[in-house]
């Protein structure tokens, strides 16, 4: 049990972020990776794929703006997004990301706008629960070593 | 790996892992393994990177494959692995992968988020050794040190090989030698390579498959003079290098003989096992000379049993022997060395089989048991491998076996059956030589294929034929195979060395075996033919068997001789044949053993279908129940051996009446309760 009552906080809203299928098991492996050599290895990672990312949407954008779709080309953006994404556990952009290379294999447009749109709200919403997730872990101190989700 | 001579030698020195130097994995290891990882995608590359950090592997990460080839090209030694995504702006993975297998001859993992399996199967035929599916996780990087042992495992094995066969294949590919002294190192690389190629291909790590070694074909002569040396050495002193002194004969080497006594010295146990109802089984032995009957059995048992046991015998071989044994014909001449690589096949596992264990190092470097030197072996690991999912328990044994050779593996099959749940390991079903591994899988027992030992004599304590133990026929499917093999004089538990382990048991993924036993079949068919003509058997031919088997049932049915005597043989004969799977009660197991034993031998004679073998064998594994071993035994030793018995070794009678055996159920084989083996 947590002694201090803001490490449970971050207990509570780490596990909600599973509970939510915000998370799955793989982000676990990157807390596991977390330790006393790189403190901050799951932040760090996590940045470097907002960074990676934010490219991938905004091609994908301007790629969905250029009539007719180039689905190759969109599926190989996505490819790469939902591989980025699922090294980090990011468990709901990835379903949407597989599904989007769905709707481009058969080459269905409009499923892939609409997809695309669902995709960005997702990876909008994880974002920012990471983002407070991991300043309260600053404010908290030193991490526990990571437990599986229960 | 190898020689620890350092690592000198070969081409390629490799200077940086200290581990390379020759020598066996260095302690640390595999600690400092030197992976370059390379992905566009920078998030996936730093989790990589940490995670193969947290593994002690000495990392490089490179997120350009043109990068990564510049650097694998300036500094050849300066890696051991390579890590590779598929998806690459720059250049496709596969690319990346062929240019390093060409050029550097590393293992290469490819990953991808894609697990489509035409994208699995293009890394495949690519030449990667491993397929990762994105998000990688630790617990899949932490083993990927096993690619790079194996690579110089292989040039390593490759190497010994070279020393040790009298003349294979591989020699070629070990003068480079120096290479492989140290421990495999990139200079091997382009041999591990090529092996790897042959591995992936074959699905086999052994590199036996492709390796055609000749075996030394032990004759009857031969063996005579093995005999004549061992005994008067003294059984208890006779090591292989004074056998081989006092031998003389050139070509021969210790290994072989050393192989050639573990068989016998098995085939002697098995004697004075069985003796209650034969008691100069091991007289006989010595005396080869002898047509008489007791005598053969003793011989064939021996032959068979080493042979057997070792795996060395096929089924074939073993039938012949015994056939040779009777009328001290050609017989002898069929048991060609690789029944010592079926040895492996029993002798894994079982410890009974310790000759086969022993052996089986032998054998491993024999590139495996091949019964069918030369035979293809994929066929066998394939089916093998079916089989060997079927079987677990056999599992063990026969898995051995696929290891080592799909053909030793089909020998377990077939002995399985009969393998006593003691499965002493014994001849692990060399009668059935090889028969389609599958058997094995089902079998479950490994049982003894030194067919000799096998006998499916069901002495070992079933009072009726058969049913000894070892003959398990009833919970073994492998009991086919071995039945031959134990049913003469084993019964007592072990009879059957094969190890009347519950082999059987295996059968009772008989369901999944019987399938298995159709497609071993063919594989076994062909491994058969094969084996024909890979062996000196006389011209085994796969007509032959079903001959031989007929010859077998029937005198099965009809006779219920002394028991001893022809059970001996016929346990031999018959586990080699699969015949056992006659003996081995009516349970579909022996039925599936027999099948695959007849699979192996009949394959070649197109007869035995899969599917007509696996419902004779059921038949025939019901009406073995009814038969009596002993009687058929006797039978069919009798009458199988004049018959064939000139023309082809042991083996190839044994395999024959596997072959044959579904076809013909003539005899009822009291019996053996297959229901047991329906476990």
């Amino acid at each position: 049990m947590e002694r201090n009552p803001m490490r449970r906080q971050l207990a509570v809203m780490r596990q909600s972020l599973f509970d939510q299928g915000y998370l799955d098991e793989q982000f676990v492996q990157l807390e596991e990776l977390q330790d006393d050599a790189n403190p901050n290895f799951v932040e760090e990672v996590v940045t470097l794929y907002y960074r990676d990312s934010a490219r991938l949407i905004l091609n994908v954008e301007q790629a969905l703006e250029r009539k007719p779709f180039d689905f190759n080309k969109l599926d190989g953006y996505m490819h790469q997004f939902k591989g980025s994404s699922s090294s980090i556990g990011a468990k709901k952009v990835k379903a949407e990301s597989t599904l989007f290379r769905e709707y481009c294999k058969s080459g269905n447009g409009e499923g892939c706008m609409r997809t695309f749109q669902q995709l960005k709200k997702e990876y909008a919403t994880l974002r920012k629960k990471l983002e407070a997730y991991f300043q309260l872990a600053r404010q908290a101190g030193p991490m526990e070593t990571a437990c599986h989700p229960k | 790996m190898n020689s620890s001579s350092g690592k000198g030698s070969m081409s390629t020195a490799s200077s940086s892992a200290a581990w390379k130097a020759g020598d066996a994995v260095p302690e640390q290891f595999p600690a400092g393994l030197r992976v370059l990882v390379v992905d566009d995608d920078q998030t996936c590359l730093m989790i990589l990177e940490k995670m193969l950090r947290t593994c002690l592997y000495e990392v490089t990460k490179c997120n350009r494959a043109e990068i990564a080839l510049s650097m694998l090209r300036e500094n050849k030694n300066g890696f051991d692995i390579v890590i590779s995504d598929v998806h690459m702006p720059d250049m496709d993975g596969f690319k990346l992968l062929e240019h390093i297998g060409l050029e550097m001859d590393l293992p290469v993992i490819m990953m991808s988020a894609d697990d489509g399996k035409h994208v699995v199967m293009k890394g495949v035929t690519h030449g990667a050794c491993d397929y990762l599916i994105k998000p990688v996780r630790m617990e899949a990087l932490k083993n990927i040190w096993q690619h790079v042992v194996r690579k110089w495992k292989d040039e390593w094995k490759d190497f010994e090989q070279s020393g040790s066969v009298e003349e294979g294949d591989r020699q070629q590919k070990q003068s480079e030698d120096a290479d492989y002294s140290s421990s495999a190192n990139e200079g091997n690389w382009k041999s591990s390579k090529k092996r790897k190629d042959d591995e992936d291909e074959a699905e086999e790590r052994d590199d036996t498959s492709t390796l055609k070694k000749p075996r030394v074909v032990w004759s009857v002569e031969l063996h005579q003079q093995f005999v004549a040396a061992v005994n008067q050495l003294g059984i208890d002193k006779a090591v292989p290098k004074k056998i081989l002194e006092l031998m003389n004969v050139p070509g021969l080497t210790r290994e072989n003989v050393a192989s050639h006594l573990q068989k016998y010295r098995l085939y002697l146990k098995r004697l004075s096992g069985v003796s209650q109802h034969q008691s100069n089984p091991n007289n006989s032995f010595i005396s080869p000379e002898e047509a008489a009957f007791g005598p053969l059995s003793s011989l064939n048992g021996l032959d068979l049993q080493t042979l057997a046991a070792t795996g060395q015998l096929p089924a074939q071989s073993l039938a012949t022997l015994q056939a040779a044994g009777l009328g001290r014909s050609t017989a002898k001449s069929s048991i060609p060395m690789p029944l010592v690589d079926q040895r492996n096949i029993f002798s894994f596992e079982n410890p009974k089989l310790r000759f086969g264990e022993g052996q089986q190092q032998h054998m491993n470097n024999n590139k495996q048991i091949n019964l069918f030197h030369g035979i293809p072996t994929t066929m066998e690991p394939k089916q093998l491998a079916s089989l060997h999912h079927t079987a677990q328990s056999i599992g063990n044994i026969n898995m051995q076996v696929t290891s080592h050779g799909a053909q030793s593996f089909q020998n377990n099959s077939l002995l399985m059956p009969m393998a006593q749940p003691q499965s002493r390991g014994q001849v692990l079903n060399n009668s059935t030589v090889g028969h389609a591994p599958t058997l094995p899988s089902s079998m479950g027992q490994p049982i003894l294929s030194n067919g000799v030992a096998v006998n499916v004599s069901p002495r070992n304590g079933i009072p009726e034929n058969i049913r000894a133990p070892g003959y398990n026929p009833v919970s073994q499917t492998s009991s086919i195979l071995n039945f031959p093999m134990n049913t003469a004089s084993e019964l007592p538990g072990n009879s059957f060395t094969l190890g009347s382990t519950p082999g059987i048991s295996g059968l009772t993924s008989k369901g999944a075996f019987q399938e298995d036993v159709n497609s071993e079949m063919k594989g076994l068919g062909e491994f058969l033919s094969s084996y024909d003509t890979f062996n000196d058997l006389n011209q085994h031919k796969p007509q032959n068997w079903e001959i031989q088997y007929v010859g077998m049932t029937y005198d099965a049915s009809q006779h219920s001789n002394s028991l001893q005597d022809n059970l001996d043989l016929m346990q031999s004969v018959l586990v080699q044949q699969g015949f056992s799977s006659g003996q081995v009660n009516g349970q579909n197991r022996s039925a599936a053993v027999v099948r695959k034993a007849m699979f192996s031998a009949g394959d070649s004679t197109e007869h035995v279908n899969a599917q007509n073998v696996n419902q004779h064998l059921n038949s025939l594994v019901e009406n073995t129940i009814r038969v009596k071993s002993e009687r058929v035994a006797d039978a069919s030793a009798a009458n199988l051996f004049p018959n064939h018995f000139g023309q082809e070794d042991l083996m190839s009678a044994l395999l024959k009446q596997e072959g044959i055996l579904p076809a013909e159920n003539e005899f009822d084989f009291d019996g053996y309760s297959m229901d047991d083996i329906q476990e």
